[in-house]
């Protein structure tokens, strides 16, 4: 009979199992659901438990056409306008084969605004087979001593009668070091009409 | 020589069911090995595969895709009817970046030869892929909500490759499943030969 050790320990010697506390690097942190809403806010769970935090966006159905946007806030504000330094770029194809391009979008970049940050550069449309979908990355919002980076890649459908695939990136930084705890999602205008967007913290 | 009994929260360890760990969200749903491959499938419902609204987010990983031919293109295709046909409708767009090992070649361009317009043809996700033994291809596609009868179905990748004439080259390829038939296959291969090595790992993300 061979003797069971943990940590070189017999085990009915052992007096802890140690503290793990999850066996998955992506955590969920909470899903919201869109249902004719002015905007999607997660305003909790954004801290220094993890140094990236990831938003996926599904089916993000807009009820008019409008680009999608993001910003973030710090401590308990509601205003939205941290100051933001991006770049914007997609790629585009329409169903008729006639145009195509990779494209620097400089109506989609911020240079020290405080804006919303575009995550689409052309207007989702409101066809009822048409929505957005992607993720933006978050990396260690509760630094207080760095800027705060995001990347993020979209992808949607635009266009009228001709329509358009659009592969979208962007990315930036929150040019601040006081920690970000809060996002703000919506379309420019209009509201999101249906769709989700999970969070994730990842380890 | 006595042994106590061996116990977790007060559980012979015979009797533990769970010991509290928190379990991620990103599940392994499937890893499929390449062999010589003239393709590889995932099918909902087959051989383990998940692949419906049981998540709403899919990822496929690529790492070290070998082709048996030398200037490949590895590429895939979608099904609507469990695997009999891969043809689903797409409009796509595609570009990189690429750079020569010796340093005097580089660019970023559209590349209008890999993208496709309501085609129901492979969409390539890396182009001139080498069969040198050390040269492969990694990277990954983000498929969205596959059985929605709603939208059209949006995905996205990035791939990096060794190209047969040295380069390095960077690919971005991102489009729609033109319809709102649920997908519920999806199929891997070489545009020309075999798959000859290499792994793909299919996981799902979702929320609690």
């Amino acid at each position: 009979m061979s003797i069971v050790k943990l940590n070189n320990r017999s085990v009915k010697d052992v007096t802890a199992f140690g503290s793990i506390s999850s066996l998955g690097s992506l955590s969920h942190i909470a899903t919201q659901t869109a249902s004719s809403s002015a905007s999607i806010s997660f305003t909790s769970g954004i801290d220094s438990t993890y140094k990236e935090y990831i938003f996926y966006f599904v089916n993000l159905h807009p009820s008019s056409g409008s680009k999608f946007q993001f910003q973030g806030d710090t401590g308990t504000n509601t205003n939205y306008n941290q100051t933001i330094t991006s770049t914007s770029f997609n790629a585009y194809h329409d169903e008729g084969d006639s145009y195509t391009a990779v494209e620097y979008r400089t109506d989609a970049d911020q240079a020290q605004g405080t804006s919303f940050n575009d995550l689409t550069n052309y207007l989702v449309v409101d066809q009822s087979d048409s929505s957005l979908t992607g993720f933006l990355h978050i990396f260690n919002p509760s630094s207080t001593t760095f800027v705060k980076h995001f990347i993020s890649t979209t992808q949607i459908m635009n266009g009228v009668s001709n329509f358009y695939s659009i592969n979208n990136f962007h990315a930036g930084y929150f040019n601040t070091t006081t920690a970000l705890t809060r996002f703000q999602f919506k379309f420019a205008s209009g509201n999101i009409d249906s769709g989700q967007i999970l969070l994730f913290g990842l380890n | 020589m006595t042994f106590g009994l061996v116990k977790h929260n007060n559980n012979s360890i015979s009797a533990i069911t769970s010991v509290g760990l928190t379990q991620g969200k990103m599940t392994l749903i499937k890893e499929q090995t390449a062999s010589s491959s003239s393709s590889i499938s995932f099918v909902d419902g087959t051989s383990s595969v998940v692949f419906d609204n049981t998540y709403p987010i899919y990822i496929f990983k690529f790492i070290n895709i070998h082709t048996s031919q030398d200037n490949t293109i590895f590429q895939f295709n979608c099904s609507s009817d469990s695997g009999s046909n891969y043809n689903v409708t797409k409009t796509t767009t595609h570009f990189y970046a690429y750079h020569n090992e010796g340093g005097s070649d580089q660019f970023l361009t559209y590349a209008a030869a890999s993208d496709l317009a309501q085609s129901t043809a492979s969409q390539p996700l890396g182009i001139g892929l080498g069969s040198d033994n050390d040269q492969s291809l990694s990277g990954e596609l983000s498929f969205f909500n596959p059985s929605d009868t709603s939208f059209v179905k949006h995905f996205f990748a990035k791939t990096n490759l060794s190209m047969y004439h040295e380069y390095n080259l960077n690919s971005y390829t991102g489009g729609y499943m033109n319809t709102t038939s649920a997908i519920d296959a999806i199929q891997f291969s070489m545009s020309s030969g075999n798959i000859d090595s290499g792994t793909i790992k299919l996981y799902g993300i979702k929320g609690s």
